[in-house]
């Protein structure tokens, strides 16, 4: 808990921009589907990191006026994210095996059919 | 500390129209499963029964004062209002086509129908909701449905394609949008709009919330087809099965609309910075569509472009709206999105006779001989496109001429002039469909259609009610509108960029 305590807030942003930067060159990057929507996930936990390290360093007094959705609106924010992204998985995991089924690959590069 | 208190009380009415959409999806899923395998016709019975309720219990709300409820969650006001109706009905009209679509495509695939209706009911969220978690859930709601829409066509690798390609781009984009309101959440310690458009207020613009307003505009732009985040949208427009290409014209954008006017709501006091931003935006968005369309020979594609361009106008109202608060409503801004979702589906609608067995070529060549084949569903894609032009006595006419008038209202000179050159260039293309759909087929081997059904014909008619009715009625339509309260509440009115860049060029 004091660990915690010590680290200030500006180390936690930086992590996570460093893992959303880190994220998003991937996507660009990267031709796999598996490999960019990974890249995906690591920009949403980098968000996630956000969201509870703003929280945790707020300053604001609304939990101690009982004004509760408020105050906990970051770490709830959290909790929803993480649903979404597993939803996403599973959409995006089928959308990726129906490629394969038909292509028998799946390469960012194949996907030129459509274009003009 | 008393729990519950914190518990807000449950404002069914408000949640009413919502809940009808989504509980309908589940009950024609389970029918869906249970159905014998030879037709979906009770599951398109029950759809379309669930859209109706909901539509009359919208209808039913519309007079009543706005308010929030659930902690502000819930926002209940006119403009929602309308665009949810916008986007029931669109989501109707696009069922009433879909079946025999389906039938000719021989895609077995009736989850259509719940996956559609849930994807409403996130759009419905996203314009009904002052809170950014609401936002998100939303467009994520209408975002994953609309994934498994556009790769339902398993045969077609065109299908799977643009599935992917808007998969992977629009999870990017939700990423971006998301740390675009972590970021406002540090700042203001809050998610909901209200409160943040206050405390962005008391301050002077940080880097911290100027950063996370622009990620979130990246991220609704994205789902608008704002240039330069646009490139999906043509890839997959053309790669989706028709009908869900339709309804995603319609209903997300109607619904990223609503958002974006929301969020720009909440940043109003930063507009020194996004307002200059989102003007060259608008130009972008129109110019590009535009010019890209033009060299198009895919019917779909082109609709995909001119969806684009259409993106960029309605940001103009939007924009005018917010240059002027007060003197320039939003009132042409839901009037075009009203007639911009009839014109567009129709047309749509009209396309999808393009399948026959399972084979759909929608090329500008593959449509040759359309008004033999089909004479009700060719002479209705001529008023759709001639509204798509804006020619006069259709409502895009008036659209467009409402949203050019709040342009000059609100000294946006240049921006309504170049909507209308844009509207000029617009007219070679949709005369391009008009023209390919009735040539008479010359040698070659004609085309095949599909059979046009009674219940396409019917969709046709519904969209050309839309069109010329909104058209005809445009008057009484823009004075029931009533969406000024929406307007920002506070804010300068900002001057064109370009008279600025204008005169500094003078100098």
């Amino acid at each position: 808990m004091g660990l915690v305590n010590d680290v200030p807030l500006q180390w936690f942003l930086a992590l996570s921009l460093y893992m959303f930067v880190l994220g998003a060159i991937g996507v660009m990057v990267r031709r796999n589907p598996v490999v960019m929507f990974m890249c995906i996930e690591l920009m949403l936990n980098a968000v996630n990191l956000t969201f509870l390290a703003f929280a945790r360093y707020q300053p604001s007094g609304a939990l101690a006026s009982g004004d509760v959705p408020t105050a906990m609106a970051g770490q709830m924010m959290v909790i929803f994210v993480m649903a979404v992204a597993a939803a996403e998985v599973a959409v995006g995991l089928g959308i990726i095996t129906a490629i394969f089924r038909l292509k028998n690959r799946a390469d960012a590069d194949d996907l030129g059919s459509l274009r003009g | 500390m008393n729990v519950n208190a914190l518990i807000p009380t449950v404002d069914w009415r408000a949640l009413a129209p919502f809940t009808i959409v989504v509980c309908t999806g589940i009950v024609a899923l389970i029918i869906e499963m249970l159905r014998p395998r030879r037709n979906n016709n009770l599951v398109v019975g029950v759809s379309l029964f669930g859209l109706l309720v909901a539509g009359w219990s919208l209808f039913g709300m519309l007079g009543g004062p706005s308010d929030e409820s659930f902690a502000g969650m819930i926002l209940n006001d006119r403009f929602g209002q309308i665009l949810q109706l916008v986007m029931v009905g669109s989501c109707a009209v696009c069922f009433l086509f879909s079946e025999p679509y389906l039938r000719e495509k021989r895609i077995p695939f009736a989850e259509f129908y719940p996956l559609a209706l849930w994807s409403t009911a996130g759009g419905m969220l996203m314009v009904s909701s002052k809170h950014l978690l609401m936002v998100f859930l939303g467009l994520e709601l209408l975002s994953i449905s609309l994934y498994c829409l556009a790769g339902m066509s398993r045969y077609e690798s065109k299908s799977e394609e643009s599935a992917l390609k808007y998969f992977l781009l629009g999870s990017f984009a939700s990423a971006f949008l998301l740390m675009g309101i972590a970021f406002i959440y540090g700042e203001t310690a809050s998610l909901h709009l209200g409160r943040i458009s206050e405390v962005l207020g008391a301050a002077s613009a940080s880097p911290l919330s100027t950063i996370g307003a622009a990620m979130v505009l990246v991220g609704l732009g994205f789902k608008l087809a704002l240039v330069p985040f646009h490139q999906w949208t043509p890839d997959v427009y053309q790669g989706a099965p028709t009908n869900v290409t339709a309804f995603m014209a319609a209903v997300s954008k109607v619904a990223a609309l609503g958002a974006l006017v929301r969020f720009l709501w909440a940043i109003g006091t930063l507009d020194t910075v996004w307002f200059p931003l989102m003007w060259w935006v608008a130009v972008a968005t129109m110019t590009v569509g535009n010019l890209a369309a033009l060299v198009q020979n895919d019917v779909k594609r082109t609709l995909g472009y001119s969806s684009i361009a259409h993106a960029g106008y309605l940001l103009v109202g939007v924009l005018a709206a917010f240059s002027a608060p007060g003197r320039v409503s939003l009132d042409a801004t839901a009037f075009y999105l009203i007639s911009y979702a009839a014109m567009t589906i129709g047309a749509f609608a009209v396309i999808s006779l393009t399948a026959s067995g399972q084979h759909e070529g929608t090329r500008f060549y593959d449509v040759r001989g359309l008004w033999k084949r089909a004479p009700w569903a060719a002479g209705c894609l001529v008023v759709f496109l001639c509204s798509l032009i804006g020619i006069p006595i259709t409502s895009g006419f008036f659209g467009k001429l409402l949203i050019f008038q709040a342009a000059f209202d609100a000294g946006l000179p240049a921006l309504a002039v170049l909507l209308a050159v844009n509207s000029a260039i617009s007219t070679y293309y949709y005369l391009g469909i008009i023209q390919a759909a009735f040539v008479t087929e010359e040698g070659a081997v004609a085309p095949r259609f599909g059979k046009p059904s009674a219940s396409l014909n019917l969709a046709c008619a519904v969209c050309l009610a839309g069109v010329l009715g909104a058209g005809l009625f445009a008057g009484p339509l823009i004075r029931g509108m009533g969406t000024a309260e929406v307007g920002p509440p506070v804010g300068v009115p900002v001057q064109d960029p370009l008279t600025i860049h204008t005169k500094n060029t003078s100098d």
